[in-house]
């Protein structure tokens, strides 16, 4: 690992000015920074702590019903909340399939929204990698896509976004607080990270410097709670991340969808909202019918790994059964996964 | 620079001066404090060798910043036992053999006390097999580390029920 200075920030305003000298990177959990530190992807001069930011650490709920998460919270204290479990399911399934208990104790709701793509050769600084080392080339490109994205990929980059707990906020409508030198501002979560086009190196929206403060939910987003569901499909059960997954969420009147919300993972270089799919079951019967039509509307255009496709498709469909079947009063023993957790042999 | 932080190890508070930034909890504490019962297996936060728990809560050591948890309060494979009393969880995986080969265990035992006081799992061994999924175990002892984590579940809280 290189030589680093470290800074531990008592306050925003010295979070800021600390953060914004060259070479510096923010240091949240750790779980993913100190991951690529070490394998020489990232080489920061300095470090600046922001742990033990005041306020950071906690959630508030809002007049209106909203919530809004300080980016220093832990994922597993905001998965096992009772109340916020009960209010966003999808996205306590979506926190609870991701990682380890170990690693959702560390990781912070800021550094998961922020965390880099799990693409090997970005972690090898050996290989060319655009997104790591700009100008150098892709050497994904050629290989087995199976791992990588089908939409919004370029020339220049596929890799895809590896956060669960980010599809549920995709389709939550979530909005991200940035504090920044200029003071704060805020944007959609759906338009945070960037499409790689020629620029893959540019990852999000946020600018040297600037900070996440929170991730606001609006109260909107808790309509959904009796029909919402994150399945996600991976090469082993638990502790892996997507090959792909889906945030479904349905909000359904007199025996019709009102309005639906569908997300993917794994698929694309950025959590994947699908407003054709959305549209698509507006109106319609919560029916088999209507969810393969949305999961082929979802798709339209994904190219890359034919086989990867229809496992999307497919699993779209079955997210949306399983959100119209209902919420699961408890987020399943195995959160996310598509087997129900009855195969007990102890 | 040098960086002083203070840690409260296993009920010991500890005053350590630290040249390099670099060091991580996982190598402060065998490298430098020669506890090494915990152990390194993969050093990215993918086989669990390392859990320790940092006040109360278990983690992975190799992916914690030693200086980050400057104030925390430590408890290490080491901290379990009582005097010649093992703790119920080290106890409960000789009983129900927990293990093979043994290099994985202090981070299972530490992952298990951590879950257990999480309360999420309960008695439900398919929560308890989720629960630790972040824990790896070559030689796969899987069935056995199960068995002992429902059996230190119902040992612990028929102490909690006698307190
Ligand atoms: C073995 C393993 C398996 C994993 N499996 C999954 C999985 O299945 N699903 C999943 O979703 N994730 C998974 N993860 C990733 C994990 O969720 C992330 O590492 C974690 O969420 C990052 O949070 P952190 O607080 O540790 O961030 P850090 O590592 O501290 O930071 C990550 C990045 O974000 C920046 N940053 C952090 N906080 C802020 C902020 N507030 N504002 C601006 N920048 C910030 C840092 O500078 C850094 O670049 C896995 C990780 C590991 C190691
Ligand atoms: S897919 Fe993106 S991250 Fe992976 S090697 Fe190509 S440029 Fe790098
Ligand atoms: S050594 Fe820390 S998880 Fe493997
Ligand atoms: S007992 Fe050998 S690795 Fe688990």
């Amino acid at each position: 690992m290189k030589p680093f200075d470290y800074i531990r920030a008592e306050s925003l305003d010295q979070a800021l000015a600390e953060g914004g000298k060259p070479g510096t990177a923010y240091l949240a959990g750790g779980t993913n920074l100190l991951d690529l530190m070490k394998t020489g992807a990232a080489r920061p001069e300095r470090l600046v702590d922001i742990t033990r930011l005041p306020g950071l650490d906690r959630w508030e709920w809002q007049d209106d019903g909203g919530l809004r998460i300080g980016a220093m919270v832990r994922n597993s204290d905001l998965a096992h909340d009772p109340d916020i479990a009960a209010t966003f399911p999808a996205m306590a399934e979506a926190l609870l399939s991701g990682a380890s208990g170990q690693l959702r104790n560390a990781a912070t709701t800021g550094g998961n929204v922020m965390q880099h793509t799990r693409c090997h050769f970005f972690a090898d600084p050996a290989s060319p990698c655009n997104r790591r080392a700009p100008g150098t080339g892709c050497a994904a490109q050629g290989g087995d896509r199976r791992g990588f994205a089908v939409l919004g990929g370029s020339d220049a980059c596929i890799a895809t976004h590896p956060s669960d707990l980010c599809v549920a906020l995709a389709a939550l409508d979530a909005v991200v607080e940035i504090a920044g030198p200029e003071g704060l501002r805020e944007t959609p979560l759906a338009d945070f990270h960037l499409l790689p086009g020629t620029r893959p190196e540019a990852h999000t929206q946020l600018a040297p410097g600037e900070l996440i403060v929170a991730i606001r939910l609006p109260a909107a987003a808790a309509g959904f709670r009796h029909h919402a569901r994150y399945l996600k499909l991976r090469d082993r059960t638990s502790f892996a991340f997507a090959l792909v997954s889906a945030a479904a969420m349905l909000r359904i009147e007199n025996g019709v969808i009102a309005e639906a919300r569908l997300a993917f993972g794994g698929i694309a270089p950025r959590p994947w909202r699908s407003p054709l799919a959305e549209a698509a079951l507006k109106g319609a019967r919560p029916d088999a019918e209507s969810f393969a039509l949305a999961a082929e509307a979802a798709l339209a255009g994904a190219a890359g790994h034919d086989a990867k496709i229809a496992l999307a498709k497919r699993l779209a469909a079955r997210a949306l059964t399983h959100a119209a079947q209902g919420t699961p009063e408890r987020v399943p023993a195995l959160p996310g996964s598509v087997h129900r957790g009855e195969t007990a042999h102890v | 620079m040098s960086h002083t932080l203070t840690l409260t190890i296993n009920g010991t508070v500890q005053e350590v001066t630290l040249d390099d930034p670099r060091v991580t909890l996982l190598d402060l504490l065998r490298e430098r404090l020669y506890l090494t019962g915990t152990k390194k297996g993969c050093d990215r936060g993918q086989c669990g060798a390392c859990t320790v728990l940092a006040n109360g809560r278990r983690i992975n050591a190799c992916l914690a910043l030693a200086l980050s948890h400057d104030g925390a309060e430590i408890t290490t494979i080491e901290g379990l036992a009582r005097g010649d009393t093992l703790h119920p969880v080290q106890a409960a995986f000789i009983a129900h053999d927990g293990m093979q080969c043994g290099y994985c265990t202090p981070g299972q035992i530490m992952s298990a006390v951590g879950l257990i006081a999480e309360a999420q799992a309960g008695a439900d061994p398919e929560r308890i097999r989720e629960g630790m999924s972040g824990n790896i175990c070559r030689c796969a002892a899987y069935a056995g580390i199960t068995k002992a984590v429902l059996a230190a579940t119902e040992t612990l809280s028929q102490e909690a029920k006698r307190a």
